[in-house]
């Protein structure tokens, strides 16, 4: 049955049995491919996206039980409007081999629109589901931190 | 060459980069360089690392950036002689060519202790290396890619340059001399100026000359921090991995293969063929790729496929694989790469036996390549390190010859060595051979991924020490593995390289130390579990298994740790001496430890860099927390700070995710882990704060992606040890301690 999913704004009618993991939708079928695969068992966070602005796996939402609009880390920004924490991880240079990274700024930013001045302790117990495995976790603090100070100077 | 040009001119166009028209410069200074591999046989000017056209200059950084920034570094060396900035740039990985091999990862196969390479040693290294170039080893790997780029790129980019000045002075009439180049551009003295894309035809044409490098006092890009040129890319998901690869009408598909690594008897796909999206199951004969319409559909399928498979070929369990490797030091030494004064003469006051674990890559990006084949050619869009392996290896599996074979190297979500291997590559050529003129990506799931890995190999150490008045006298080493160079070049280059493998013994053979009895031998397991390079490969068990013994003499000398190591090191090499010398400040090793904290501190000289960690470990009453590292690190030359103190804390977080999470244990000849709840590394809440120093005391500049690796386990280790008086001898940590 083909559904339509609201993503990043657009509408997409999406023609895939629904249990199709919403991630698989957005890799293979829309060509969304910033969102990433790494474990598929919700243990590594490199699917991350927003519905409704809620950071989730979407490795483990089906197709047919997306609740509302999707946000991937295509709909935040692009190389020539970065969002705020995107502009963070630019400056503090954060990426080395990058394929966790869309997760861990789509897990960054959702953290970043609860609470706008988290402390370490609210970023170890946010981002705790998101594993790198090049391991740039201090530069990820660190550009947290950093965007929310910027988040609040805007 | 023409076909090789042809090649490489595809290789530009999926990069959006037409090379038609354009132009590209020679680096001809090494006697018998290859052919250049960037241009069809015009004649007209070789070229292998710069290219410009009218739309823009494009330099080629034949390594494989896995997230060490190596190819910002490699592109900065050209773009420092050539007078452009990096954000004028595109660069890009370049074909698979001999121009590109790795002479400084041969150099290092010389059988001669690094840090006591005199200069001479240090060419005669060099000139070993140019063998690479016959072997066709363009591979990413041993931390050498800066070490091998350092002159050979700047003089490209300075030959360029020369060139570009040249053909601006004949158009404008002038004296070369009377002319600079700056940001891309060649200026006149009467202030007229040319762009380098207007020059570079005319360029081309001329000959290449001799040229001299800049001093280090004028450069403005090295030796300060650049920003990556592939961080807004990595930071908006527009970068394009492996898994990224979109061609028209492309499948996706999966493969499963004997876990216990062996053939297959035979299998039932009858439920999988009925499966939404499933469009072919492919037999290859020793697993089954299923293609569908997304890769999880092919998932799916594949899980409901029922295996009959043959038996592994290695002992089934983890206790009996050790077993074997036990049994080696019943025989022969394979090498006794150290062997100073007289070991036996020295009755041996301490012993101990170390173990570690088989260890996976678990690389976030799983294995992948996408392949189209059509009959006459073979084109592959792969994550790899190795592309003149994936090249002949595909080409073979598919009965084409080379030339008949593109290689597109994507980026890549992590390497860490695996993507030296060309399995993956391979197994995508086959799903492709079977289904013409189609575009295939073939994505192993994480479980076949870890499952199907060529793994750090499991090593045991027997060491025997004896101290007298508060220094060493005797160290001897015994150490057991199965050899992952001696598996490595049997699937590279097809043939067995017997003989001593100074790899299974890294790390322990080569540390400064001014021991006077002081021997290392090695033994060959005899156990074909696959095996392969891990991040700093022998070092990463190597380093442990010899610095928690130092610990250890350390402490029955009654010695402080630091000042034990210390006084050992400085008579032998000065500036392993500073990097410990940096930690002690760093880190206020003299300041009284609180209680509940307990600090440690290793040292590891490996790929020609010396690093040292401090690491301090507090005991929260809910687990033992890793709550501060300090590392201290030289490679000669620094040649981007902030990317070389990012590789050492990657090196080092890699390191202690493997002491403290990392096993591969065997059960009926399979892996017994299959994902990262199985095989978890640090994370944000249990990552230190971590300090790096940078110092250029060495001789010669070296790599950074690995040595950071090495030290890790031994400071944690050794930082335990302070806390708990317990000696941890085997990994992982997580078995005898528990960690927040
Ligand atoms: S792929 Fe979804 S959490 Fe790992
Ligand atoms: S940057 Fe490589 S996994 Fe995070």
């Amino acid at each position: 049955m083909a559904r339509t999913l609201t993503i990043n704004g657009t509408a997409h009618a999406v023609d895939l049995p629904d249990n199709v993991p919403l991630l698989w939708v957005l890799r293979d079928a829309l060509h969304l491919t910033g969102t990433k695969y790494g474990c598929g068992v919700a243990a590594c966070g490199a699917c991350t996206v927003h519905i409704d602005g809620e950071a989730v796996r979407s490795c483990q939402v089906a197709l047919g039980d997306v609740w509302g609009a999707v946000t991937t880390i295509e709909g935040i920004g692009t190389p020539d409007a970065v969002a705020v924490v995107q502009q963070a991880w630019i400056d503090h240079q954060v990426a080395q081999c990058g394929y966790c990274q869309s997760g861990q700024i789509m897990q960054a930013a959702a953290l970043l629109a609860q609470n706008v001045a988290p402390t370490d302790d609210d970023i170890d117990e946010a981002m705790n589901g998101n594993l790198c495995r090049c391991g740039t976790y201090p530069r990820i603090r660190a550009a947290i931190h950093d965007a929310a100070k910027k988040l609040q100077e805007a | 060459m023409s076909r090789i040009g042809k090649i490489a001119r595809r290789t530009f166009l999926f990069g959006a980069i037409a090379v038609t028209g354009g132009a590209a410069f020679g680096y001809y200074k090494m006697v018998e360089t290859p052919p250049n591999p960037l241009l069809p046989d015009t004649g007209a000017a070789l070229n292998a690392y710069v290219i410009i056209d009218t739309s823009g200059i494009t330099i080629v950084a034949p390594r494989a950036e896995m997230g060490q920034g190596v190819q910002t570094t490699l592109a900065a060396l050209v773009a420092e002689e050539l007078d452009v900035t990096l954000d004028q740039i595109t660069v890009i990985h370049g074909p698979p060519a001999k121009a590109y091999f790795n002479q400084a990862l041969l150099g290092n196969a010389i059988p001669v202790i690094e840090y006591q390479r005199k200069p001479w040693v240090h060419d005669a290294a060099e000139f070993v290396g140019n063998a690479a170039k016959f072997l066709n080893l363009q591979v990413t790997g041993g931390s050498t890619s800066t070490r091998d780029a350092y002159v050979k790129m700047r003089e490209a980019g300075a030959q360029a340059r020369q060139m570009l000045i040249e053909a601006a002075a004949k158009r404008l009439n002038v004296a070369a001399n009377s002319l600079r180049t700056e940001a891309g551009t060649v200026i006149a003295a009467d202030g007229t100026t040319i762009p380098y894309t207007d020059l570079a035809t005319d360029a081309a044409a001329l000959p290449a000359r001799n040229v001299t490098l800049r001093d280090r006092s004028d450069w403005k890009i090295l030796g300060t921090s650049q920003p990556r040129t592939d961080m807004v890319a990595k930071s908006t998901g527009t970068a394009t991995y492996g898994v990224d690869v979109r061609l028209p009408d492309m499948r996706f598909a999966t493969v499963k293969m004997n876990p216990k690594r062996s053939g297959m008897r035979g299998f039932d796909a009858s439920e999988a063929l009925l499966m939404e999206g499933v469009e072919k199951i492919i037999d290859l004969g020793d697993g089954v790729a299923v293609v569908a319409t997304n890769t999880w559909l092919a998932m799916q399928a594949a899980d409901a496929i029922t295996f009959d498979w043959e038996d592994a070929t290695y002992p089934a369990d983890t206790e009996a694989q050790f077993a074997i490797i036990e049994q080696a030091f019943n025989g022969e030494p394979n090498s006794t790469a150290r062997d100073e004064g007289d070991v036996e003469s020295v009755p041996a006051a301490i012993t101990a036996e170390y173990r570690v674990p088989f260890l996976a890559h678990a690389t976030m990006e799983p294995m992948t390549t996408t392949a189209l084949f059509t009959g006459s050619a073979l084109e592959l869009w792969s994550p790899n390190q190795g592309p003149i392996l994936v090249r002949d290896w595909c080409a073979k599996a598919v009965g084409l010859e080379p030339e008949q074979v593109t290689v597109h190297t994507t980026l890549m979500g992590g390497g860490f060595g695996r993507r030296g291997e060309y399995d993956f590559a391979v197994l995508a050529a086959r799903v492709a051979r079977e289904m013409p003129d189609t575009p295939v990506q073939v994505t192993w799931s994480r479980e076949e991924d870890m499952r199907h890995d060529f793994y750090r190999p499991a090593a045991i150490a027997r060491l025997s020490g004896t101290v007298q008045d508060g220094k060493a006298v005797m160290l001897s080493a015994d150490v057991a593995a199965p050899s992952c160079s001696h598996q490595a070049m049997e699937r590279w280059l097809g043939r067995s390289m017997g003989g001593p493998d100074t790899e299974l013994v890294a790390g322990v053979y080569d540390q400064p130390y001014a021991i006077p009895n002081y021997r290392v031998r090695g033994y060959k397991a005899d156990l074909d579990v696959p095996v392969g390079f891990w991040r700093s490969v022998g070092a990463s068990y190597g380093g442990f298994f010899f610095d928690s013994f130092i610990d250890e003499m350390a402490h029955a000398a009654g010695r402080d740790p630091l000042e034990f190591r210390l006084d050992l090191i400085t008579p032998e090499h000065a500036p392993s001496a500073k990097v410990l010398e940096a930690v002690r400040d760093m880190s206020n090793w003299n300041s009284p430890l609180p209680s509940g904290v307990g600090r440690g501190v290793a040292f590891s000289y490996s790929f020609g860099t010396p690093v040292a960690q401090v690491i301090e470990v507090r005991d929260t009453g809910r687990g033992i927390k890793i709550e501060n590292v300090w590392i201290a690190c030289d490679p000669g030359v620094a040649l981007d700070p902030h990317n070389i103190r990012a590789q050492m804390m990657g090196g080092c977080i890699y390191g202690l995710s493997a002491a403290i999470h990392g096993e591969i244990t065997h059960t009926d000849g399979e892996v017994d882990q299959f994902n990262f709840p199985d095989y978890d590394g640090l994370r944000m809440a249990s990552c230190p704060k971590i300090e790096v120093n940078v110092l250029e005391n060495a001789l010669h500049i070296s790599g950074v992606g690995e040595p950071g690796t090495p030290p890790a386990a031994p400071a944690l280790a050794n930082a335990l040890f302070s806390l708990t008086k317990q000696r941890p001898r085997s990994l992982p940590l997580w078995r005898d301690y528990s960690f927040v």
